[in-house]
């Protein structure tokens, strides 16, 4: 499995320290050298057991040596998963530290102090987190042994959260009540909190589904450096930031936009078929065509965004303030353009999440802008990579970095996507039978006037791909497995993808997003009561089951999970199949 | 038995390929230690079929163990790397330094003026180490890219946020960046590494009768570098880190190959550093040294 990053923040004492004291003690992550100093200082302090905090030493420390407040790295594992830890410290220039670390992380540990209930400075991680594109919070509510375990106490923060986080573009959101200091619900399920039935925090680190920040779709190779074999042949060598290639696709060179095949994909000494996300290899392509650092390879059919004025988030870490007069080095992947910023759009209240007109913006400060740069970009949005979506601004006379920047779809229609840019999406269609998926599949197919499109349509799945298959929980969940692989593979080539199934299962569902970069599956919940599927029964199914014909059916005896977060919800009893394509293909991207 | 994760060496190459492509004069430190052993054939690696791009820089203490000394001239030619050597006795002889004096001078804290002289008098201005985050509390801020100014100094005040990979390697004449592309490694991945590419290393690093003086609870290699100390004595030992011998402790073992190394470490045991005599000079000794300019 590989490796799980995190990124943790809390406000000060609110016991982080302690908390990551504590898993990498129980881990037995420590050496013996380690836990022996940390007693021997603890001793010093005046306790009589561990103070797990010194482990990371927390701030306190670091401020009386002067040692700068920054993330911290630290790995620790258990025998299922292995974990490196992105430590933000929470106050002081928490903006920037904290999106370092979210940066690069699947997962953001909040700590916080369940006296102090929902503060300002845990919305701020909550909502930086996100805004890097966290997928999961996992907030653990700690210091419960001072609120003698109540579970008023935790349901409370917990409610209070999850109405600030519903503001927020968070996937993902699971609460733990623990104690750090005593141990409860850390490393072993405590039997001071009975009614909490959840696993305890470790265990839901080591379960967490991963991925989620990897763009497994959309091939994406920058160039770092060219190689020369010993017959002078070149090589392009980096690492593939996203999606996945095989020896013999056509692909493009941007920003020239010549054409060529993949001929080999090479390590030290052996070559492979394939690559994926995270691979660093050598490429050699059929044709010599004249490509170098800064230089993408990317699928024919799976292009890029193209532009030389670009609108994005900017994160302000510079000591200087943004001036628009400067130019700037942008950097993006491993090319370097520069850039003017044209407009500064708004700046956001980091505690309201508020737009606010700004002149300026100044260390700490986040805003949106629109940027002019020196040529064409090739990127994604942000929200579909993280790698190809992202960049930095750098000052050209003190090469400080005074920015980073999260690059936005320019708020792109998906009709365009699914029209025009050749770049795979799927529409996933769920309801109850007879809810007019079909109906609806084939309307959006003639709309987009497009000729690569594939249409999964639930029932045909099952007299074909899944015909050995029946209607358990289990084999549901298999048969959205396999549509739901066959869906992320069409659009990987560029196909657009309307799967058509009841798709019963929230969980099975997630699953199937969790195949396709974020923002390039929209999930349509076509909204229709029982009454008036039955009503319809276009397949005569109803009619079999009431008959005993058909066991287990959805909606009557097998239950159908409403999606919680559609994109979009369709009321099919009230508009026509027409005006519901439509409204699906307006959907903002 | 724990797998070396393969995300690792992707990750550092990655990173030892964006020195190719931002810095014209890099350079490898080369201790001849096992890490960078490990980073040095990962380098090999990112540039093959190439010829592999970098020298190597070894600064030369003048009390190094000759078995480091014959290993690193023949891993050199293995990698058909240029070797450079910066010898510390030449900056005492000419003045650029002064020995320490005392029972317990090494010639440690003196490699710093050496490896800056090396430093200016190539131009390099990349020098990959093979530092980890996992050796002490202070290096676990460590960036990949450390900034360093004319000096050679890390400031800590003034180190670069990096995010998504993104390298800013801007910088003004005179200074430069050491790359640390082993810094998610730990002690048992780098082990579990050199096991899976089958590189030789040292015979140092595996049990051998050796004389030993102990001091400060540390045992020493006795060495005629080595004034301090009770009487020597013989035992099985091998090392866990290289480098000077008045500073490099050793442990008592009986493991004879990597296999043997990794099952103890796996047994818990000690921090590396803890085997450093050096580090335990001061609490906050890495910090400081890492300001003026120290590996
Ligand atoms: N009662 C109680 N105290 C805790 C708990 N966790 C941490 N503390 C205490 O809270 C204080 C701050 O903890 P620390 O880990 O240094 O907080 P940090 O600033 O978030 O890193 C210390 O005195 C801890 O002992 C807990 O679960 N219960």
């Amino acid at each position: 499995m590989r490796i799980l990053r995190l990124c943790t923040a809390g406000s000060v004492d609110d016991g982080k320290s302690t908390l990551i004291g504590r898993l990498l003690y129980e881990t037995g992550s420590l050496p013996s050298d380690v836990i022996a100093t940390v007693r021997r200082q603890s001793e010093k302090l005046g306790r009589h057991d561990l103070d797990l905090s010194l482990f990371t030493d927390g701030l306190r420390a670091e401020r009386e040596q002067g040692i700068t407040i920054d993330v911290a790295y630290r790995t620790f594992s258990t025998p299922r998963r292995r974990f490196l830890i992105a430590d933000c410290p929470g106050h002081e220039q928490y903006t920037r530290n904290m999106v370092t670390g979210a940066s690069g992380a699947e997962l953001a540990l909040l700590v916080v102090d369940v006296r102090h209930g929902l503060t300002t400075q845990t919305r701020r991680h909550a909502f930086l987190a996100t805004l890097l594109g966290v997928p999961h919070l996992l907030v653990a509510v700690n210091k419960m042994d001072t609120v003698e375990y109540s579970q008023e106490a935790f349901e409370q923060l917990r409610q209070d959260f999850q109405d600030f986080a519903s503001r927020l573009e968070a996937r993902g959101l699971t609460f733990v009540p623990v104690s750090a200091l005593h141990g409860d619900n850390l490393t072993q399920k405590s039997s001071r909190m009975p009614w909490y039935t959840g696993d305890h925090l470790l265990g839901l680190l080591e379960t967490a589904y991963p991925g989620g920040t990897r763009n497994v779709v959309d091939f994406r190779f920058p160039v770092q450096t060219v190689l020369r074999d010993l017959r002078g042949e070149r090589l392009y060598a980096g690492q593939v930031v996203s999606g996945r290639v095989k020896v013999g696709e056509a692909l493009a060179v941007l920003p020239s936009g010549v054409k060529t095949t993949l001929k080999s994909i090479e390590t030290y000494q052996s070559s492979q078929t394939r690559a994926e996300a995270g691979d660093s290899v050598a490429l050699r392509l059929a044709d010599q065509v004249d490509a170098g650092r800064g230089d993408m390879l990317v699928r024919v059919n799976n292009l890029p965004l193209a532009s030389d004025t670009v609108d994005a988030y900017l994160v302000w870490l510079g000591e200087t303030a943004l001036k628009t007069s400067t130019r700037y080095a942008l950097l993006h992947t491993t090319r370097q353009l520069s850039a003017t910023i044209k407009k500064l759009r708004y700046r956001v209240d980091i505690d309201t999440m508020h737009r606010e007109p700004a002149q300026r913006l100044v260390k700490n400060e986040i805003g949106r802008a629109t940027l002019k740069l020196s040529g064409t970009l090739f990127f994604d949005s942000y929200r579909t990579n993280r790698f190809t979506g992202s960049f930095l601004l750098v000052d050209p006379v003190t090469h400080e970095t005074v920015a980073a920047g999260l690059l936005r779809d320019r708020a792109r229609a998906v009709e365009e996507h699914v029209t025009k840019a050749r770049q795979g999406v799927v529409l996933w269609l769920t309801g109850l039978s007879g809810s007019g998926k079909t109906t609806l599949a084939h309307e959006i197919k003639r709309q987009a006037g497009r000729e690569d499109v594939l249409i999964l349509d639930g029932d045909q799945l099952r007299q074909g791909l899944c015909s050995d298959l029946g209607f358990s929980d289990e084999d549901r969940r298999e048969n959205n497995r396999r549509a739901a692989h066959l869906a992320a593979l069409a659009a990987e080539q560029g196909l657009l993808v309307i799967a058509a199934l009841i798709s019963p299962f929230a969980a099975d569902r997630a699953f199937a997003r969790s195949l396709v970069p974020a923002g390039r599956f929209l999930e349509v919940y076509l909204d229709c009561s029982l009454e008036l599927c039955r009503s319809r029964d276009p397949k005569g199914l109803y009619r079999q089951v009431e008959a005993g014909e058909i066991p287990q059916f959805t909606g009557i005896d097998s239950v159908y999970e409403p999606p919680a977060n559609p994109e979009i919800v369709l009321d099919t009893a009230a508009e026509s199949p027409e005006v519901s394509a439509r409204r699906v293909l307006n959907l903002g991207g | 038995m724990p797998k070396f994760p393969q995300e690792l060496e992707d990750e550092a190459i990655a990173v030892v390929r964006e020195v190719a492509g931002q810095f014209s004069s890099p350079a490898v430190l080369f201790s001849g230690g096992k890490d960078s052993i490990a980073l040095a054939w990962i380098v090999r690696k990112a540039f093959w079929p190439a010829p592999f791009p970098f020298p190597l820089v070894h600064i030369d203490t003048g009390h190094n163990f000759p078995e480091t000394l014959e290993f690193r001239d023949h891993f050199g030619r293995e990698l058909d790397a240029k070797l450079v050597v910066g010898s510390v006795q030449a900056s005492i002889d000419s003045g650029r330094v002064s020995e320490e004096t005392g029972p317990l001078a090494s010639r440690n804290g003196l490699q710093t003026v050496t490896l800056l002289d090396t430093i200016a008098q190539h131009r390099f201005d990349a020098c990959l180490g093979g530092a980890r985050r996992d050796e002490e509390k202070a290096r676990a801020k460590e960036r990949f890219f450390s900034h360093r100014n004319s000096l050679g100094a890390w400031d800590p005040k003034n180190q670069r946020p990096e995010l998504w990979g993104l390298v800013n390697a801007g910088k003004a004449p005179g200074e430069h960046f050491r790359v640390f592309p082993l810094s998610n490694f730990t002690e048992l991945d780098v082990w579990l590494y050199l096991q899976r590419e089958e590189l030789a290393l040292p015979s140092l690093y595996f049990s051998h009768q050796r004389e030993v003086v102990e001091v400060n609870s540390t045992l020493l290699a006795a060495s005629p570098y080595l004034k301090a100390g009770a009487a020597p004595q013989r035992k099985r030992v091998r090392f866990r880190t290289i480098g000077d011998m008045t500073c490099t402790g050793a442990v008592e073992s009986e493991a004879h190959d990597l296999v043997e190394v990794i099952a103890e470490l796996r047994a818990g045991a000690f921090s590396e550093r803890s085997a450093r005599f050096d580090d335990q000079r001061s609490e906050q000794a890495m910090e400081e040294r890492k300001r003026v300019g120290y590996f």
